[in-house]
């Protein structure tokens, strides 16, 4: 299969890579763009742990095309930290203990913050609809959900430590 | 009183910001230079002889670099009861019989996984179909077909617990009750799914980066299988996503992608895919429960006695430990003054059923507290009270077994009993259930090397002051990582920032038996408090000599200040302490050990957790659904070590035993699994999360660092249980069998009619 020109802007870095057209989003951001931030749980879209922002919209990359993104602005989770300071929800994430593991987490991080940024003062069954997609196994979820509703409240000041 | 600095904080992950910034690196993210893909072959049937494999096609495939069978291993028959040769009946690479859909006959290493998943389908296998046997009912029955030769009957192993005198107890009682359970299966479904990374080199040194509980244990299980010295393989696993009881035994992905790593000298990386995590890692051992209950007319216990029958699967993994453990936790939380329990785990052509958090102790929380609150129900006697009646207590010796050192069980009734009250009523169709239960603090048996388990630790006190900390225990998400780094900081007198921890890999670390049977807190954390014991005396006595007070007990260390104990305001730095101790021993740093094996302390476990949940449902009489609105859970962890660590252990333990409660479920046809995916295998998602709170009953128990001891697992055991209970409150039907399905709901919904008309 002949490989493609892909050009795509990732977390406001700019990359031109060939590709073969069959490649999934996620794996051009896992393998050739060495973003491993973001999993792959299930490769069927049934559990999100894969989610990115693409053109500020949530979808799952593990059933996008990279060749669909051409041309498009992604966001992970390696590109939500301005250098060392973490935004209001990744800060608000370590105090609520909203992860254990781990794996789950960049997808929900993701996913949280697309929700906040439609609607940032979102009640406790908006958060629950917005995060309906994201499967965790270890939290039980309340602590996420905890963890948006404090931003939500704005309890997170943007930018302070 | 001790007035901690560190314990009963919470303090967030010491792991936490490289979580939260994407940059923990997973076994599924680790890539090596020229590293090969690996893919693994399955057997379709669920018993057959393998007459031939012809893998010369999918060799000659461009991009292939090996295929390897079983005939190119060893051949070793392996299990995780290493000491019990009989129960070490895995081959993982089948050479010439499968006994279940999804068992390995091969696997190929290629350039890329696509090329590997091709050149599967290029592999002959030439099978000849056996009969086969699904249920252990069936499987037990003479002339059904036998999967192991030694397995008579396809009995696997059988364990027997008794004490008092049955006949007896049993002429004395009121009111007896009997009731047969049927317990399901459940997957871990940890969102990483098992998958390693093996790199063999020509100095015959193997290295294995993988997801799992223990590191130790796939070092040594790895030797015995490809026939290298222990020490000549090293297992590296800094991050692990999710474990829940799946990841302490060797697996397909470990095994085959050594194997194949032996052949090339190239690293090979194998991650299973979730259909195959589904059908063909292990699972919740599936049992049924015949349970028989003599009581006093006043609810006072007299005697139980049981029978359990499990579905093993085709081979005996960690099934032995759990066909034990629900035995021993079918009495639990209560004082039986007699007691019988015959356990049988039987060998069926299903995949193996094994460890998954709660170990046995779910499913026997569930027949148990179902059939308690049949019994308080018909003797007329609160369900509260009943089990008020017979709570075991601090001192109470279960007979041959264990001794209860600390329980704080009565008091957790009484909280949940204001909390019910509290609620009053109820609308029609919601219901309350309780269930009580109790569990274990780590295992003392070993099936490894040892008799007795083990934890041990070693301390590193640097110049600087900055500590390093080598541990053997693995954090698998449960947050052991931040529990060891605080009862370090607090025992030392120092930081939780000023531990660098070293965790994750055999090459670095000392040995542990890893994070199972809610270990870790204990076990481990008793020899890092030993540790750390032994450095600040070290640095203690640097400070006597400098400070020459009357003597050295009088000092201690808190919060980076060494100071006389009597008059803290008296002392100096650590941090210069340290400096000055180091600069007088010629520049070597302050080395520690502590270490930990329980013995004495009984069969089981050197203390017990215990708690009682309460859980309210609503049920839908026209379509059966049922829902969960609140989740109150009182809980003695002895003392609490980070909050923020068991909150998250309690809310995580609700959504996995509320999904084994009534919304998982492995249904299966002739062997092969119908539901190998995350859209028809339902885990709880964010909208059926109950509210949940957490009642803290602090006890001390003398066995554990700082008097804690569990908190992970057994939160696990009550709430299949307690959501039956709220099932039997809400509408008066008894559901015996788990999941509690609306279609089971409405079943029991009309019979009660008819029976009513």
């Amino acid at each position: 299969m002949e490989k493609q020109l892909l050009r795509i802007t990732v977390n406001n870095e700019h990359h031109e890579l060939y590709i073969k057209p069959k490649k999934l989003l996620v794996e051009v951001l896992r393998d050739e763009l060495g973003l491993t931030g973001t999993k792959r749980g299930c490769n069927t879209g049934a559990c999100c742990a894969c989610t990115v922002l693409l053109n500020g919209k949530t979808v799952k990359s593990c059933s996008v095309l990279a060749i669909q993104a051409d041309g498009c602005e992604i966001r992970t989770v390696e590109g939500l930290a301005s250098g060392a300071e973490l935004t209001p929800l990744q800060r608000s994430f370590l105090d609520h203990g909203a992860y254990q593991c781990g794996f789950c987490t960049s997808g929900m991080l993701i996913s949280a913050t697309a929700l906040l940024s439609e609607n940032p003062t979102p009640t406790l069954d908006q958060i629950k609809e917005g995060l309906h997609g994201n499967l965790c196994r270890c939290t039980g979820y309340n602590s996420i959900i905890r963890a948006v509703r404090a931003v939500g409240e704005d309890k997170y000041e943007e930018g302070s430590k | 009183m001790t007035k901690f600095n560190v314990i009963n904080t919470p303090v967030h992950n010491v792991d936490g910001i490289a979580k939260v910034t994407g940059r923990a690196e997973y076994t599924f993210d680790v890539r090596l230079p020229q590293m090969l893909h690996g893919k693994i072959l399955r057997s379709p049937y669920p018993h057959a002889k393998i007459l031939n494999i012809d893998t010369t096609q999918a060799e000659a495939l461009p991009g292939v670099k090996a295929v390897v069978t079983g005939k190119d291993t060893l051949g070793v028959k392996q299990g995780i009861w290493r000491r019990y040769k009989e129960l070490c009946d895995e081959e993982i690479l089948a050479r010439d019989r499968v006994r279940y859909i999804g068992e390995p006959v091969a696997a190929v290493a290629a350039v890329d996984e696509d090329t590997a998943e091709e050149a599967l389908d290029m592999i002959e296998v030439e099978y000849e179909p056996l009969p086969a046997v699904f249920e252990p009912l069936e499987a037990i029955k003479e002339g059904a077909p036998l999967l192991h030769e030694n397995a008579e009957r396809n009995i696997n192993v059988t364990r027997h617990i008794e004490w008092g005198d049955m006949d007896e107890a049993f002429k004395q009682a009121d009111y007896v009750r009997e009731d047969w359970f049927r317990c399901s299966s459940q997957a871990h479904v940890c969102m990483e799914t098992h998958c390693a990374v093996a790199s063999y080199t020509p100095e015959g040194k193997l290295t294995v980066w993988t997801s799992t509980q223990s590191h130790y244990y796939i070092k040594v299980l790895l030797s015995d299988v490809l026939g290298l010295k222990e020490n000549d393989i090293r297992v590296i696993s800094r991050y692990t996503g999710g474990g829940f009881g799946s990841k302490f035994e060797l697996d397909s992905a470990q095994f085959c992608s050594s194997v194949l790593s032996m052949k090339l000298c190239k690293p090979v990386k194998i991650v299973l895919s979730r259909e195959e995590e589904f059908m063909a890692t292990k699972r919740r051992t599936p049992m049924f429960y015949y349970l028989r209950s003599g009581v006093k007319k006043d609810g006072t216990f007299l005697a139980k006695e049981c029978r359990v029958f499990t579905e093993g699967g085709a081979y005996t993994a960690m099934g032995a430990t759990a066909l034990y453990l629900t035995g021993f936790f079918q009495a639990f939380p209560y004082v039986w003054p007699s007691y019988r329990y015959d356990g049988y785990r039987v060998y069926t052509n299903t995949p193996p059923t094994s460890a998954m958090r709660g170990f046995g102790a779910p499913q026997a929380t569930f027949c148990a507290e179902m059939q308690i609150e049949l019994i308080a129900r018909e003797v007329g006697v609160d369900r509260i009270d009943i089990r008020r009646k017979n709570a075991m207590y601090a001192g109470y010796e279960v007979p041959g077994q264990a001794t209860i050192q600390s329980c704080g069980l009565i008091e957790c009734l009484d909280r949940v009993e204001d909390w019910i009250k509290d609620r009053g009523t109820l609308p029609p169709y919601h219901g309350i259930g309780i269930a009580a239960y109790g569990f274990m603090s780590g295992g003392i048996f070993n099936w490894f090397n040892t008799p007795y388990a083990f934890s041990s630790s070693v301390i590193q006190v640097n110049v600087d002051g900055k500590v390093d900390l080598f541990i053997g225990s693995q954090d698998m998400g449960q947050g052991s990582n931040t529990t060891m780094s605080m009862i370090c900081a607090e025992e030392l007198g120092v930081r939780v920032e000023d531990i660098r921890l070293h965790m994750g890999d055999t090459d670095k670390c000392p040995v542990d038996l890893g994070a199972w049977g809610s270990r870790e807190t204990l076990m481990q954390g008793n020899a890092v408090k030993m540790a750390a014991a032994d450095a600040k005396r070290q640095i203690l006595e640097y400070a006597a000599a400098k400070m020459s007070p009357n003597i050295v007990y009088d000092l201690d260390i808190k919060d980076r200040w060494i100071h006389l104990i009597a008059r803290p305001e008296r002392g100096l730095s650590y941090f210069d302490m340290v400096k000055e101790a180091i600069r007088g021993k010629d520049g070597q740093p302050i080395v520690a050990r502590g270490h930990y094996t329980p013995h004495r302390k009984g069969m089981i476990s050197p203390a017990y957790s215990f708690g009682v949940q309460a859980v309210e449902a609503a049920v839908d009489p026209e379509t059966g659904k049922v829902s969960l609105k609140n989740c109150v859970t009182a809980h003695d962890c002895g003392q609490v070590i980070n909050p923020l660590g068991v909150q998250g252990q309690l809310e995580g333990a609700i959504a996995m035993a509320a999904g084994y409660g009534f919304t998982e479920d492995l249904p299966m046809d002739e062997g092969k699994i119908l539901n190998p995916n995350l859209v028809d295998y339902k885990i709880l998602r964010t909208t059926e999360m109950p509210e949940t709170t957490v009642v803290e009953v602090e006890t001390y128990e003398p066995e554990g660092p700082f008097g804690a001891k569990e908190a992970g697992e057994g939160l696990t055991n009550p709430t299949a249980g307690a959501l039956g209970n709220a099932v039997f409150q809400a509408t008066g039907a008894s559901i015996k069998e788990l999941p509690i399905t609306p279609e089971k709901v409405l079943n029991a919904l009309r019979e009660k009619d008819k029976t009513k008309k």
